[in-house]
């Protein structure tokens, strides 16, 4: 790595601007996770509002990043360091786009599970919410910091949430068990939480490139994987 | 012409052949000096050319890497007050030791220069005149030589139909392709290409980096490139040279995405100065 400037201003200056196009949209989808969290956990109607409008910019900004990376493509022909910075943001707004979908249909479901009691304490699902919400924050520093340790410490943090998913996807089949008048409310609440979950995921993988564009090297050897609720089996005690 | 290979122990670096085991090295540069007269020009170089590989040498102007070519086939001879000290190996004789026969060392490696050199002569000619320099040919076999070493350099079918005309008529890309043809007309076992599309339009140059292709079959290429995407498409293994020295080489993936030296990244970068 170096941090000399281009002898082309224009193309540092291009590079700026693609990690500031990062970094908002990393911050428009971490305001709308935000809202899509207060959603369900405040059955808060307008940030559910707040989050699903927000839906539209983030594929916007994703189109627009796009076009950006495409064109410093073409007229820088980008080598090394520079090359692998471009290619990685056309990753990155991949994966934030994915995010702000799953966002997006957080919210969407908090406005149906307002018409149900809640079935249970939302504690678990709350402090998932919130792992998930410090995990993009510091994802989304690392990009515009091009902070390696603040990547890693993202790839090493996903394990604890895949762990409250796994809790949490139990505990609602449980529930689900117990009183089939639960099963609407609890199959939206599972899907809430695989939602969260894939956010941490792909956290995960925006770490896993940032790590990659600062160092050439990859970082998906071993990554930490907590999720095992496709093994998951819960039975009936009668 | 003698094609006896001496070479198994002489191995590069980080060159790997297509499957995966090392390319033996068709030339192996020792601990090279290289002096114009007291300036010192190139220093300590120790580099392979893997056999039928290419291998691409960057550097910014005046970095060596074209007198690294010069010094592959002996051109600095004609220059009184250059030498060179160290070994260039090739099947175990080291060709800048002054018992070569340069001849002979010449028409076993081949050059090609950034600007088209046609000699004012025919296109048949200007193949044929370097061939009876080293091998005596019945006229079929010479007409043989003559479309082989035009069609190895893809340019027989523009051409077949006036091989009587003169070369200076040929466009610039074709040219430069003649003065392919005529390199390898004597079947040489090394090519050295000196920037040989910067004087190029781009259709033209992208015919020379097919033929470069086409050509690492047969032969083992040496190319100095101010191209770094040509260099990136063209090369096997790159070479980085600044200020006389050789700063790194590897694999064209490696070097192009991940160089271990700043200054070879802050170069290929466009960051340099």
């Amino acid at each position: 790595m170096t941090d000399a400037e281009h002898i082309v201003k224009r193309y540092d200056e291009e590079l700026a601007r693609l990690r500031g196009l990062m970094t908002d949209m990393g911050g428009m989808v971490e305001s709308q996770v935000a809202a899509a969290c207060d959603a369900i956990l405040l059955r808060d109607g307008d940030a559910a509002a707040r989050a699903v409008e927000l839906d539209p910019r983030v594929d916007a900004m994703e189109h627009e990043a796009e076009q950006f990376v495409i064109r410093m493509l073409a007229l820088r022909q980008p080598m090394a360091q520079d090359l692998r910075q471009i290619v990685a943001s056309l990753k990155m707004t991949g994966d934030l786009e994915r995010i702000g979908d799953y966002a997006a249909n957080v919210a969407k479901r908090s406005i149906v599970l307002k018409e149900f009691p809640a079935p249970y304490s939302l504690t678990g699902l709350a402090h998932m919410a919130r792992l998930v919400q410090d995990q993009l924050k510091l994802i989304i520093d690392a990009i515009g910091e091009n902070d390696m340790d603040k990547a890693l410490q993202v790839w090493r943090g996903d394990t604890q949430i895949d762990e409250i998913y796994n809790a949490l996807f139990r505990e609602l089949i449980t529930y689900m068990m117990e009183d089939a008048r639960n099963i609407t409310a609890c199959t939206h609440l599972l899907f809430i939480a695989k939602n969260l979950e894939r956010i941490g995921d792909h956290a995960t993988n925006i770490a896993e490139t940032v790590y990659y564009a600062i160092t050439g090297a990859p970082l998906s050897d071993a990554r930490p994987k907590g999720d095992t609720s496709a093994y998951a089996v819960v039975r009936r005690h009668d | 012409m003698s094609t006896t290979m001496n070479d198994s122990s002489e191995r590069p670096a980080g060159a790997k052949a297509a499957d995966g085991a090392p390319a033996p090295a068709r030339i192996a540069i020792n601990d090279l000096d290289f002096f114009y007269g007291s300036h010192k020009a190139l220093t300590n170089i120790n580099l392979a050319f893997p056999t039928r590989q290419v291998t691409g040498m960057i550097g910014p102007s005046g970095c060596g890497k074209s007198t690294l070519l010069r010094v592959l086939n002996r051109m600095y001879d004609l220059y009184p007050g250059q030498r060179a000290t160290g070994q260039v190996m090739m099947d175990g004789v080291n060709i800048i030791s002054p018992d070569i026969d340069l001849n002979q060392l010449r028409s076993r490696i081949g050059m090609v220069f950034q600007k088209p050199t046609p000699f004012p002569m025919t296109i048949y000619d200007n193949i044929a005149f370097g061939v009876k320099l080293h091998e005596r040919l019945s006229k079929s076999a010479m007409d043989e030589r003559v479309e082989w070493s035009l069609t190895r350099a893809a340019l027989w079918g523009e051409v077949k139909d006036r091989l009587n005309g003169s070369a200076m008529g040929l466009s610039g890309g074709q040219q430069q392709r003649l003065c392919i043809a005529r390199t390898i007309a004597v079947r040489p076992e090394v090519i050295l290409l000196d920037e040989p599309t910067s004087a190029l339009d781009p259709i033209s140059t992208l015919k020379i980096e097919e033929l470069i292709d086409e050509l690492k079959r047969d032969f083992t290429i040496a190319i100095v490139t101010h191209n770094m995407q040509q260099a990136a498409r063209c090369a096997d293994q790159v070479a980085f040279f600044y200020l006389g020295e050789m700063v790194e080489a590897g694999s064209a993936t490696q070097m192009f995405t991940t160089p271990r030296e700043r200054r070879t990244q802050e170069y290929i970068t466009g960051r340099f100065g």
